[in-house]
Protein backbone atom coordinates (compact mmCIF):
# COMPACT_ATOMS: atom_id res chain seq x y z
CA UNK A 1 0.00 0.00 0.00
CA UNK A 2 1.76 3.23 -0.97
CA UNK A 3 2.66 5.48 1.50
CA UNK A 4 0.43 8.80 1.78
CA UNK A 5 2.23 12.41 1.85
CA UNK A 6 0.90 12.76 5.58
CA UNK A 7 3.30 9.51 6.66
CA UNK A 8 6.04 10.59 4.98
CA UNK A 9 5.06 14.24 7.03
CA UNK A 10 5.82 11.63 10.08
CA UNK A 11 8.67 10.40 8.55
CA UNK A 12 10.43 13.88 8.12
CA UNK A 13 9.76 14.76 11.32
CA UNK A 14 11.28 11.33 12.73
CA UNK A 15 14.48 12.42 10.91
CA UNK A 16 14.48 15.84 11.95
CA UNK A 17 13.92 17.52 8.55
CA UNK A 18 11.58 20.45 7.59
CA UNK A 19 10.73 19.48 3.90
CA UNK A 20 8.58 21.90 2.17
CA UNK A 21 5.25 20.33 0.82
CA UNK A 22 6.72 19.92 -2.87
CA UNK A 23 9.39 18.03 -1.30
CA UNK A 24 6.91 15.80 0.76
CA UNK A 25 5.21 14.89 -2.68
CA UNK A 26 8.25 13.80 -4.39
CA UNK A 27 9.69 12.37 -1.10
CA UNK A 28 6.40 10.03 -0.81
CA UNK A 29 6.64 9.38 -4.73
CA UNK A 30 10.60 8.04 -4.31
CA UNK A 31 9.88 5.90 -1.32
CA UNK A 32 7.08 3.94 -2.88
CA UNK A 33 8.98 3.50 -6.02
CA UNK A 34 12.07 2.06 -3.43
CA UNK A 35 9.75 -0.02 -1.45
CA UNK A 36 8.25 -1.49 -4.50
CA UNK A 37 11.93 -2.37 -5.62
CA UNK A 38 12.67 -3.69 -2.61
CA UNK A 39 9.28 -5.97 -1.99
CA UNK A 40 11.25 -9.04 -3.95
CA UNK A 41 13.12 -9.78 -0.12
CA UNK A 42 9.77 -10.87 0.61
CA UNK A 43 10.17 -13.76 -2.54
CA UNK A 44 13.34 -14.90 0.08
CA UNK A 45 12.64 -17.45 2.82
CA UNK A 46 14.08 -16.54 5.45
CA UNK A 47 12.57 -18.63 8.25
CA UNK A 48 15.14 -19.12 10.91
CA UNK A 49 18.02 -17.46 9.20
CA UNK A 50 19.97 -14.67 11.97
CA UNK A 51 20.20 -11.09 10.90
CA UNK A 52 23.59 -9.99 10.21
CA UNK A 53 24.40 -6.88 11.35
CA UNK A 54 28.36 -6.98 11.12
CA UNK A 55 30.51 -8.67 8.33
CA UNK A 56 33.01 -9.78 10.79
CA UNK A 57 32.49 -12.33 13.52
CA UNK A 58 30.93 -10.23 16.63
CA UNK A 59 34.07 -9.47 19.11
CA UNK A 60 33.37 -7.21 22.62
CA UNK A 61 35.99 -4.43 22.04
CA UNK A 62 37.52 -3.25 25.26
CA UNK A 63 40.10 -0.54 25.95
CA UNK A 64 41.99 0.20 28.78
CA UNK A 65 40.13 2.56 31.03
CA UNK A 66 43.01 5.58 31.00
CA UNK A 67 43.44 9.14 30.51
CA UNK A 68 44.46 9.82 27.21
CA UNK A 69 44.83 13.19 25.37
CA UNK A 70 41.67 14.77 24.10
CA UNK A 71 40.97 17.86 22.16
CA UNK A 72 41.24 21.20 23.87
CA UNK A 73 38.02 23.25 23.97
CA UNK A 74 38.67 26.02 21.51
CA UNK A 75 39.76 23.01 19.29
CA UNK A 76 36.28 21.44 19.89
CA UNK A 77 34.22 24.65 19.97
CA UNK A 78 36.41 26.05 16.88
CA UNK A 79 33.70 24.64 14.20
CA UNK A 80 30.19 25.55 15.91
CA UNK A 81 28.04 27.83 14.03
CA UNK A 82 28.12 29.30 17.37
CA UNK A 83 29.70 29.31 21.52
CA UNK A 84 29.65 31.17 24.29
CA UNK A 85 31.57 31.40 27.66
CA UNK A 86 33.35 28.03 26.22
CA UNK A 87 29.82 26.31 25.29
CA UNK A 88 28.06 25.63 22.10
CA UNK A 89 24.98 28.03 21.69
CA UNK A 90 21.52 26.91 20.90
CA UNK A 91 18.51 28.58 20.76
CA UNK A 92 16.61 29.18 24.15
CA UNK A 93 15.18 25.86 25.03
CA UNK A 94 13.87 26.08 28.45
CA UNK A 95 11.26 28.87 28.61
CA UNK A 96 11.88 31.73 31.27
CA UNK A 97 10.06 31.04 34.22
CA UNK A 98 9.95 33.99 36.01
CA UNK A 99 8.20 33.28 38.94
CA UNK B 1 62.13 10.19 -20.50
CA UNK B 2 57.63 10.54 -19.30
CA UNK B 3 56.99 14.08 -17.32
CA UNK B 4 57.34 13.28 -13.60
CA UNK B 5 53.68 13.58 -13.40
CA UNK B 6 53.26 10.11 -15.53
CA UNK B 7 55.43 8.00 -13.09
CA UNK B 8 54.38 5.29 -11.11
CA UNK B 9 54.34 5.61 -7.28
CA UNK B 10 56.71 2.77 -7.55
CA UNK B 11 58.68 4.05 -10.28
CA UNK B 12 59.09 7.79 -8.89
CA UNK B 13 59.92 6.37 -5.14
CA UNK B 14 63.00 4.31 -6.61
CA UNK B 15 63.70 7.56 -8.54
CA UNK B 16 63.42 9.39 -5.38
CA UNK B 17 65.84 6.77 -3.08
CA UNK B 18 68.35 7.32 -5.81
CA UNK B 19 68.61 11.04 -5.94
CA UNK B 20 67.71 11.07 -9.56
CA UNK B 21 64.67 13.36 -8.52
CA UNK B 22 63.69 15.23 -5.90
CA UNK B 23 60.11 15.37 -4.15
CA UNK B 24 59.85 19.24 -4.62
CA UNK B 25 60.27 18.25 -8.61
CA UNK B 26 57.98 15.59 -8.39
CA UNK B 27 55.31 17.51 -6.48
CA UNK B 28 55.53 20.72 -8.80
CA UNK B 29 55.22 18.49 -11.77
CA UNK B 30 52.06 16.90 -10.68
CA UNK B 31 50.55 20.04 -9.27
CA UNK B 32 51.54 21.70 -12.71
CA UNK B 33 49.49 18.74 -14.48
CA UNK B 34 46.37 19.56 -11.58
CA UNK B 35 46.61 22.90 -13.08
CA UNK B 36 46.43 21.89 -16.61
CA UNK B 37 43.84 19.69 -16.79
CA UNK B 38 41.57 20.57 -12.98
CA UNK B 39 39.11 23.29 -15.39
CA UNK B 40 38.14 20.97 -17.78
CA UNK B 41 38.35 17.56 -15.09
CA UNK B 42 37.01 19.31 -11.93
CA UNK B 43 38.37 16.39 -9.70
CA UNK B 44 39.37 18.41 -6.34
CA UNK B 45 37.36 20.07 -4.26
CA UNK B 46 40.39 21.46 -2.54
CA UNK B 47 43.94 21.98 -3.70
CA UNK B 48 46.94 21.96 -1.17
CA UNK B 49 49.68 23.02 -3.14
CA UNK B 50 51.14 25.13 -0.47
CA UNK B 51 51.22 22.36 2.36
CA UNK B 52 52.29 19.87 -0.51
CA UNK B 53 55.42 21.78 -1.29
CA UNK B 54 56.36 22.18 2.77
CA UNK B 55 55.66 18.30 2.61
CA UNK B 56 57.73 17.76 0.11
CA UNK B 57 60.67 20.29 1.12
CA UNK B 58 60.63 18.50 4.51
CA UNK B 59 61.50 14.83 2.51
CA UNK B 60 63.74 16.26 0.10
CA UNK B 61 65.73 17.70 3.75
CA UNK B 62 65.80 14.56 5.65
CA UNK B 63 67.12 12.54 2.75
CA UNK B 64 69.49 14.64 2.11
CA UNK B 65 70.71 14.18 5.89
CA UNK B 66 71.18 10.91 5.29
CA UNK B 67 67.88 9.78 6.48
CA UNK B 68 66.32 6.52 4.78
CA UNK B 69 62.90 6.71 4.28
CA UNK B 70 59.75 5.27 3.80
CA UNK B 71 58.74 4.11 0.09
CA UNK B 72 56.37 6.38 -0.02
CA UNK B 73 57.99 9.14 1.09
CA UNK B 74 57.43 12.19 -1.24
CA UNK B 75 54.83 10.86 -3.21
CA UNK B 76 52.19 12.82 -4.22
CA UNK B 77 48.63 11.00 -2.69
CA UNK B 78 45.10 12.56 -2.80
CA UNK B 79 42.64 11.99 -0.37
CA UNK B 80 38.59 11.42 -0.54
CA UNK B 81 36.83 14.29 0.90
CA UNK B 82 35.02 12.38 3.00
CA UNK B 83 38.65 11.63 4.56
CA UNK B 84 39.32 14.20 7.47
CA UNK B 85 42.35 16.17 7.36
CA UNK B 86 44.18 18.19 10.42
CA UNK B 87 43.81 22.11 9.25
CA UNK B 88 42.42 21.11 5.50
CA UNK B 89 38.85 21.75 4.85
CA UNK B 90 36.79 18.26 4.58
CA UNK B 91 33.00 18.64 3.37
CA UNK B 92 32.22 14.68 2.26
CA UNK B 93 30.84 16.86 -1.03
CA UNK B 94 28.22 18.67 1.19
CA UNK B 95 26.80 21.96 1.92
CA UNK B 96 25.77 20.92 5.52
CA UNK B 97 29.99 20.75 6.23
CA UNK B 98 30.27 23.80 4.80
CA UNK B 99 33.49 25.47 6.46
CA UNK B 100 34.14 22.38 8.46
CA UNK B 101 37.71 22.47 8.90
CA UNK B 102 38.28 18.90 11.14
CA UNK B 103 40.80 18.93 14.62
CA UNK B 104 42.81 15.91 14.00
CA UNK B 105 43.70 13.88 11.09
CA UNK B 106 41.72 10.17 10.32
CA UNK B 107 44.47 7.06 10.86
CA UNK B 108 45.08 6.81 7.38
CA UNK B 109 45.95 10.28 6.76
CA UNK B 110 48.04 10.19 9.85
CA UNK B 111 50.00 7.34 8.76
CA UNK B 112 50.45 8.56 5.05
CA UNK B 113 52.33 11.74 6.52
CA UNK B 114 54.50 9.74 9.12
CA UNK B 115 55.40 7.61 5.76
CA UNK B 116 56.31 11.16 4.04
CA UNK B 117 53.14 11.36 1.85
CA UNK B 118 52.51 14.52 -0.20
CA UNK B 119 48.99 15.47 0.44
CA UNK B 120 48.21 17.25 -2.55
CA UNK B 121 44.18 17.69 -1.97
CA UNK B 122 40.84 16.62 -1.56
CA UNK B 123 38.78 14.70 -4.44
CA UNK B 124 35.36 15.00 -5.31
CA UNK B 125 32.12 12.42 -4.52
CA UNK B 126 28.66 12.00 -4.31
CA UNK B 127 27.62 13.91 -1.22
CA UNK B 128 28.50 11.40 1.82
CA UNK B 129 29.78 9.06 -0.79
CA UNK B 130 25.90 8.90 -1.03
CA UNK B 131 25.89 8.06 -5.02
CA UNK B 132 27.25 6.13 -8.21
CA UNK B 133 28.63 8.98 -10.49
CA UNK B 134 29.69 12.28 -8.39
CA UNK B 135 27.29 13.78 -9.81
CA UNK B 136 25.60 13.97 -6.46
CA UNK B 137 28.18 16.38 -5.07
CA UNK B 138 26.70 19.39 -3.64
CA UNK B 139 29.87 21.40 -5.31
CA UNK B 140 30.13 20.51 -9.02
CA UNK B 141 30.13 17.12 -10.84
CA UNK B 142 33.98 15.58 -11.90
CA UNK B 143 33.99 14.79 -15.47
CA UNK B 144 35.72 11.41 -16.98
CA UNK B 145 39.66 11.45 -17.96
CA UNK B 146 38.75 8.89 -21.10
CA UNK B 147 35.45 11.29 -22.46
CA UNK B 148 34.83 14.82 -20.44
CA UNK B 149 30.95 14.07 -21.40
CA UNK B 150 30.94 10.65 -19.20
CA UNK B 151 30.43 10.66 -15.15
CA UNK B 152 33.75 9.06 -13.53
CA UNK B 153 31.67 7.00 -10.98
CA UNK B 154 31.49 7.13 -7.75
CA UNK B 155 31.15 8.15 -5.26
CA UNK B 156 34.80 8.32 -5.04
CA UNK B 157 35.12 9.70 -8.38
CA UNK B 158 36.87 12.55 -7.72
CA UNK B 159 40.05 9.69 -6.58
CA UNK B 160 39.69 7.87 -9.58
CA UNK B 161 39.44 10.84 -11.91
CA UNK B 162 42.52 12.02 -10.58
CA UNK B 163 44.87 8.72 -10.75
CA UNK B 164 43.63 8.47 -14.37
CA UNK B 165 44.64 11.91 -15.91
CA UNK B 166 47.93 11.47 -13.12
CA UNK B 167 46.87 14.27 -11.23
CA UNK B 168 48.51 12.21 -8.35
CA UNK B 169 49.90 8.55 -8.80
CA UNK B 170 47.55 7.30 -5.54
CA UNK B 171 44.69 8.24 -4.11
CA UNK B 172 42.68 6.88 -1.41
CA UNK B 173 38.45 6.51 -1.42
CA UNK B 174 36.18 4.71 0.27
CA UNK B 175 33.81 2.19 -0.74
CA UNK B 176 30.05 1.19 0.72
CA UNK B 177 28.49 -0.19 -1.94
CA UNK B 178 31.47 -0.43 -5.03
CA UNK B 179 32.80 3.11 -4.73
CA UNK B 180 36.16 2.56 -5.12
CA UNK B 181 35.92 -0.29 -7.30
CA UNK B 182 32.79 1.16 -10.11
CA UNK B 183 35.17 4.11 -10.93
CA UNK B 184 37.80 2.01 -10.70
CA UNK B 185 36.41 0.57 -14.02
CA UNK B 186 35.09 3.68 -15.44
CA UNK B 187 37.86 5.31 -15.39
CA UNK B 188 40.14 2.45 -16.01
CA UNK B 189 42.86 2.30 -12.65
CA UNK B 190 42.70 0.06 -10.43
CA UNK B 191 41.07 0.44 -7.31
CA UNK B 192 40.78 -1.90 -3.78
CA UNK B 193 38.23 -2.38 -1.41
CA UNK B 194 40.12 -4.33 1.32
CA UNK B 195 38.05 -6.93 3.63
CA UNK B 196 35.99 -4.83 6.60
CA UNK B 197 38.41 -4.17 9.07
CA UNK B 198 41.69 -4.25 7.29
CA UNK B 199 41.88 -0.23 7.58
CA UNK B 200 40.54 2.08 10.60
CA UNK B 201 38.02 4.37 9.70
CA UNK B 202 38.77 6.64 12.40
CA UNK B 203 38.33 9.93 10.52
CA UNK B 204 36.01 8.55 7.73
CA UNK B 205 33.00 10.45 7.71
CA UNK B 206 30.87 7.66 8.10
CA UNK B 207 28.10 7.02 5.81
CA UNK B 208 26.95 2.81 6.37
CA UNK B 209 28.96 2.16 9.29
CA UNK B 210 28.55 -1.98 8.49
CA UNK B 211 29.29 -1.89 4.77
CA UNK B 212 32.00 1.51 4.71
CA UNK B 213 35.86 0.48 3.90
CA UNK B 214 38.74 2.73 3.02
CA UNK B 215 40.65 1.38 0.04
CA UNK B 216 43.48 2.64 -2.74
CA UNK B 217 43.12 3.78 -6.53
CA UNK B 218 46.34 3.52 -8.21
CA UNK B 219 47.77 3.04 -11.99
CA UNK B 220 49.07 -0.42 -11.36
CA UNK B 221 48.77 -3.16 -9.25
CA UNK B 222 52.18 -2.42 -7.44
CA UNK B 223 51.78 0.90 -6.42
CA UNK B 224 47.94 -0.11 -5.30
CA UNK B 225 49.60 -2.83 -2.94
CA UNK B 226 52.53 0.02 -1.88
CA UNK B 227 49.51 1.91 -0.61
CA UNK B 228 47.61 -0.58 1.16
CA UNK B 229 50.37 -1.28 2.93
CA UNK B 230 50.93 1.72 4.34
CA UNK B 231 47.32 2.24 5.25
CA UNK B 232 46.63 -1.72 6.57
CA UNK B 233 46.63 -2.70 10.06
CA UNK B 234 44.72 -2.08 13.54
CA UNK B 235 44.14 0.98 15.46
CA UNK B 236 43.14 1.67 18.97
CA UNK B 237 40.60 4.53 17.42
CA UNK B 238 38.48 2.17 15.76
CA UNK B 239 37.16 -1.02 17.27
CA UNK B 240 35.95 -2.38 14.07
CA UNK B 241 40.14 -2.37 13.06
CA UNK B 242 41.26 -6.13 12.59
CA UNK B 243 44.33 -7.24 14.93
CA UNK B 244 44.94 -9.50 11.92
CA UNK B 245 49.03 -9.11 11.27
CA UNK B 246 49.26 -7.64 7.50
CA UNK B 247 51.61 -9.26 5.18
CA UNK B 248 54.05 -7.79 2.95
CA UNK B 249 51.68 -6.98 -0.23
CA UNK B 250 54.73 -6.28 -2.55
CA UNK B 251 55.89 -9.28 -2.13
CA UNK B 252 52.44 -10.88 -3.44
CA UNK B 253 52.86 -8.55 -6.59
CA UNK B 254 56.74 -9.11 -7.08
CA UNK B 255 55.73 -13.21 -7.74
CA UNK B 256 52.35 -13.12 -9.93
CA UNK B 257 51.36 -16.23 -10.39
CA UNK B 258 48.34 -17.96 -10.65
CA UNK B 259 49.54 -21.58 -11.48
CA UNK B 260 46.86 -23.97 -9.47
CA UNK B 261 44.78 -21.15 -8.41
CA UNK B 262 40.73 -22.11 -8.43
CA UNK B 263 38.96 -19.08 -10.08
CA UNK B 264 34.92 -19.38 -9.88
CA UNK B 265 32.26 -17.30 -11.78
CA UNK B 266 28.99 -16.48 -10.96
CA UNK B 267 27.00 -16.54 -13.65
CA UNK B 268 24.48 -14.48 -11.65
CA UNK B 269 27.12 -11.80 -12.15
CA UNK B 270 27.05 -11.70 -15.85
CA UNK B 271 23.34 -11.03 -15.85
CA UNK B 272 21.44 -8.30 -14.58
CA UNK B 273 22.15 -5.59 -17.71
CA UNK B 274 26.04 -6.41 -18.27
CA UNK B 275 26.32 -5.15 -21.57
CA UNK B 276 27.88 -7.83 -24.85
CA UNK B 277 31.07 -5.85 -24.55
CA UNK B 278 31.77 -6.39 -20.62
CA UNK B 279 30.81 -10.27 -20.62
CA UNK B 280 33.10 -10.88 -23.76
CA UNK B 281 36.08 -9.07 -22.34
CA UNK B 282 35.34 -10.47 -18.20
CA UNK B 283 35.10 -13.63 -20.06
CA UNK B 284 38.34 -13.22 -22.21
CA UNK B 285 40.19 -12.51 -19.05
CA UNK B 286 38.97 -15.79 -17.20
CA UNK B 287 40.42 -17.50 -20.99
CA UNK B 288 43.76 -15.74 -20.06
CA UNK B 289 43.64 -16.69 -16.42
CA UNK B 290 43.27 -20.52 -17.43
CA UNK B 291 45.93 -19.60 -20.05
CA UNK B 292 48.31 -18.78 -16.96
CA UNK B 293 47.46 -21.82 -15.54
CA UNK B 294 44.44 -21.31 -13.30
CA UNK B 295 41.69 -23.12 -12.67
CA UNK B 296 38.11 -21.46 -14.07
CA UNK B 297 35.00 -22.84 -13.33
CA UNK B 298 31.32 -21.67 -13.16
CA UNK B 299 29.61 -21.56 -10.20
CA UNK B 300 26.15 -19.96 -8.18
CA UNK B 301 25.79 -17.23 -6.26
CA UNK B 302 21.93 -16.78 -6.46
CA UNK B 303 21.30 -14.58 -3.56
CA UNK B 304 23.44 -12.12 -4.65
CA UNK B 305 20.90 -11.17 -6.89
CA UNK B 306 19.24 -9.99 -3.66
CA UNK B 307 21.73 -7.73 -2.41
CA UNK B 308 20.95 -4.79 -4.17
CA UNK B 309 17.29 -4.54 -2.65
CA UNK B 310 19.06 -5.29 0.62
CA UNK B 311 21.87 -2.94 0.87
CA UNK B 312 18.86 -0.49 -0.33
CA UNK B 313 17.64 -0.84 3.34
CA UNK B 314 20.51 -1.39 5.03
CA UNK B 315 22.97 1.31 4.01
CA UNK B 316 19.76 4.27 4.75
CA UNK B 317 19.18 2.86 7.49
CA UNK B 318 23.11 3.00 9.20
CA UNK B 319 23.20 6.04 7.43
CA UNK B 320 19.55 7.62 8.72
CA UNK B 321 21.32 6.87 12.15
CA UNK B 322 24.96 8.23 11.62
CA UNK B 323 23.81 11.61 9.76
CA UNK B 324 21.67 12.47 13.29
CA UNK B 325 25.02 14.32 14.27
CA UNK B 326 24.40 17.30 11.50
CA UNK B 327 22.48 19.33 13.48
CA UNK B 328 23.96 22.99 13.23
CA UNK B 329 25.40 22.86 16.30
CA UNK B 330 28.98 21.46 16.73
CA UNK B 331 30.04 22.17 13.23
CA UNK B 332 29.12 22.83 9.33
CA UNK B 333 26.25 25.08 8.03
CA UNK B 334 23.81 26.28 10.90
CA UNK B 335 20.07 27.89 8.76
CA UNK B 336 19.75 31.38 9.45
CA UNK B 337 15.99 31.23 9.75
CA UNK B 338 16.34 29.54 13.56
CA UNK B 339 12.66 29.49 15.61
CA UNK B 340 14.19 27.29 18.69
CA UNK B 341 16.14 24.39 19.09
CA UNK B 342 14.06 21.77 17.38
CA UNK B 343 13.13 24.35 14.26
CA UNK B 344 17.12 24.77 14.37
CA UNK B 345 18.10 21.48 13.41
CA UNK B 346 15.01 20.43 11.39
CA UNK B 347 15.95 23.59 8.96
CA UNK B 348 19.39 22.88 9.11
CA UNK B 349 19.23 19.38 8.04
CA UNK B 350 16.48 20.56 5.41
CA UNK B 351 18.47 23.25 4.32
CA UNK B 352 21.93 21.57 4.31
CA UNK B 353 21.30 18.46 2.89
CA UNK B 354 21.29 17.41 -1.17
CA UNK B 355 18.39 15.53 -2.42
CA UNK B 356 19.55 11.99 -2.80
CA UNK B 357 21.02 12.16 0.84
CA UNK B 358 17.67 13.58 2.22
CA UNK B 359 15.91 10.59 0.50
CA UNK B 360 18.35 7.98 1.63
CA UNK B 361 17.70 9.04 5.51
CA UNK B 362 13.74 9.41 4.81
CA UNK B 363 14.43 5.17 3.36
CA UNK B 364 16.20 4.70 6.52
CA UNK B 365 14.05 6.12 9.34
CA UNK B 366 11.40 4.93 8.03
CA UNK B 367 12.37 1.57 7.75
CA UNK B 368 13.98 1.64 11.52
CA UNK B 369 10.40 2.97 12.61
CA UNK B 370 8.37 1.18 14.69
CA UNK B 371 5.72 -1.46 12.25
CA UNK B 372 8.04 -1.66 9.52
CA UNK B 373 11.41 -3.02 11.54
CA UNK B 374 10.92 -6.86 10.94
CA UNK B 375 9.70 -6.44 7.43
CA UNK B 376 12.60 -4.32 5.85
CA UNK B 377 15.60 -3.78 8.23
CA UNK B 378 15.36 -7.41 9.92
CA UNK B 379 14.53 -9.34 6.67
CA UNK B 380 17.46 -7.37 5.01
CA UNK B 381 19.67 -8.62 7.42
CA UNK B 382 18.37 -11.87 7.09
CA UNK B 383 19.20 -11.90 3.47
CA UNK B 384 22.40 -10.67 4.33
CA UNK B 385 22.99 -13.61 6.25
CA UNK B 386 22.23 -15.64 2.93
CA UNK B 387 24.49 -13.52 0.56
CA UNK B 388 27.84 -14.49 2.93
CA UNK B 389 27.02 -18.12 3.60
CA UNK B 390 26.72 -18.25 -0.27
CA UNK B 391 30.11 -16.31 -0.83
CA UNK B 392 31.53 -18.57 2.22
CA UNK B 393 30.60 -22.18 0.01
CA UNK B 394 31.94 -20.96 -3.17
CA UNK B 395 35.32 -20.22 -1.20
CA UNK B 396 35.27 -23.83 -0.35
CA UNK B 397 35.56 -24.59 -3.88
CA UNK B 398 37.72 -21.33 -4.90
CA UNK B 399 40.22 -19.11 -4.09
CA UNK B 400 38.55 -15.88 -5.94
CA UNK B 401 35.99 -15.13 -7.95
CA UNK B 402 36.08 -13.03 -10.83
CA UNK B 403 32.88 -11.33 -12.43
CA UNK B 404 32.54 -7.60 -13.87
CA UNK B 405 32.93 -4.71 -11.77
CA UNK B 406 29.80 -2.58 -13.19
CA UNK B 407 27.34 -4.15 -15.59
CA UNK B 408 28.89 -1.27 -18.44
CA UNK B 409 31.01 1.79 -19.01
CA UNK B 410 30.56 4.80 -17.53
CA UNK B 411 27.38 6.73 -18.62
CA UNK B 412 27.20 10.12 -20.08
CA UNK B 413 26.39 13.22 -17.33
CA UNK B 414 22.59 13.36 -16.56
CA UNK B 415 21.63 10.18 -18.79
CA UNK B 416 20.62 8.33 -15.60
CA UNK B 417 17.83 10.48 -14.16
CA UNK B 418 16.35 7.43 -12.78
CA UNK B 419 17.76 6.74 -9.26
CA UNK B 420 17.04 2.79 -9.45
CA UNK B 421 18.81 2.24 -12.85
CA UNK B 422 21.46 4.32 -11.53
CA UNK B 423 21.84 2.07 -8.57
CA UNK B 424 22.39 -0.46 -11.21
CA UNK B 425 25.42 0.46 -11.63
CA UNK B 426 26.65 -1.21 -8.52
CA UNK B 427 25.08 -4.31 -8.26
CA UNK B 428 28.34 -6.59 -8.69
CA UNK B 429 29.96 -4.73 -6.28
CA UNK B 430 27.14 -4.44 -3.53
CA UNK B 431 27.14 -8.49 -2.41
CA UNK B 432 30.83 -7.79 -2.01
CA UNK B 433 30.39 -4.76 0.95
CA UNK B 434 27.82 -7.21 2.28
CA UNK B 435 30.02 -10.09 2.94
CA UNK B 436 32.46 -7.71 4.01
CA UNK B 437 34.96 -9.30 1.69
CA UNK B 438 37.78 -7.42 -0.35
CA UNK B 439 37.75 -7.08 -3.93
CA UNK B 440 39.73 -5.60 -6.70
CA UNK B 441 38.88 -4.10 -9.66
CA UNK B 442 41.50 -3.18 -12.62
CA UNK B 443 40.98 -2.83 -16.94
CA UNK B 444 40.36 -5.49 -18.81
CA UNK B 445 39.88 -4.15 -21.91
CA UNK B 446 37.85 -1.26 -23.60
CA UNK B 447 34.52 -0.80 -25.16
CA UNK B 448 33.79 2.27 -27.98
CA UNK B 449 37.06 3.76 -26.04
CA UNK B 450 35.76 3.77 -22.59
CA UNK B 451 37.66 1.13 -20.28
CA UNK B 452 36.19 -1.89 -18.82
CA UNK B 453 36.80 -3.08 -15.01
CA UNK B 454 37.11 -6.97 -14.39
CA UNK B 455 36.18 -7.42 -10.42
CA UNK B 456 38.14 -10.51 -8.30
CA UNK B 457 36.44 -11.39 -5.10
CA UNK B 458 38.62 -12.98 -2.19
CA UNK B 459 38.13 -14.54 1.21
CA UNK B 460 38.49 -12.12 4.49
CA UNK B 461 42.16 -10.98 4.91
CA UNK B 462 43.14 -12.42 1.26
CA UNK B 463 44.22 -9.12 -0.01
CA UNK B 464 47.66 -10.49 -0.74
CA UNK B 465 45.97 -13.19 -2.95
CA UNK B 466 43.85 -11.02 -4.79
CA UNK B 467 46.87 -8.51 -5.64
CA UNK B 468 49.11 -11.34 -6.52
CA UNK B 469 46.13 -12.43 -9.28
CA UNK B 470 45.56 -8.70 -10.15
CA UNK B 471 49.50 -8.82 -10.89
CA UNK B 472 49.66 -11.76 -12.91
CA UNK B 473 46.70 -10.38 -15.03
CA UNK B 474 48.10 -7.08 -15.81
CA UNK B 475 51.72 -8.54 -16.56
CA UNK B 476 50.59 -11.04 -18.88
CA UNK B 477 48.06 -7.52 -20.57
CA UNK B 478 51.02 -5.15 -20.81
CA UNK B 479 50.84 -2.04 -19.28
CA UNK B 480 47.55 0.38 -18.95
CA UNK B 481 46.71 2.86 -21.88
CA UNK B 482 46.76 6.30 -20.69
CA UNK B 483 43.69 8.76 -21.04
CA UNK B 484 43.98 10.98 -23.86
CA UNK B 485 43.48 14.17 -21.74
Amino acid sequence: MPLTTEEVRRVALLARMELPEEELASQAQHLNTLLQHVEILQKLNVEGVEPTSHPLPPVNTLRNDEKRPSLAREEALANAPEARDGCFAVPRIVEDNAS
Amino acid sequence: MNSLYQLTASQAANLLKNRKISARELTESTLARMDAVEPALKAFLTTTPELALQLADQIDRRRAAGETLPPLAGIPVALKDNLCTRGVRTTAGSRILEGFVPPSNATVVERLLQQGAVITGKTNLDEFAMGSSTENSAFHPTANPWDLQRVPGGSSGGSAAAVAACCAPLALGSDTGGSIRQPASYCGVVGMKPTYGRVSRSGLIAYASSLDQIGPFARTVEDCALLLQAIAGHDPLDSTSSEAPVPDYAAACAHPDVKGMRIGIPEEYFAQGVTPDVDRLVRAAASEYERLGAVVEPCRLPSSEYALAAYYVIAPAECSSNLARFDGVKYGFRTANVAGHIGLTEQTRGEGFGPEVKQRIMIGVYALSAGYYDAYYRRAQQVRTLICREFEEAFHKFDLLLTPTAPAVAFTMGENSDPFQMKLADVCTIPVNMAGLPGISLCCGFSNGMPVGMQLIGRPFEEALLLRAAAAYETAAGPASMPPL
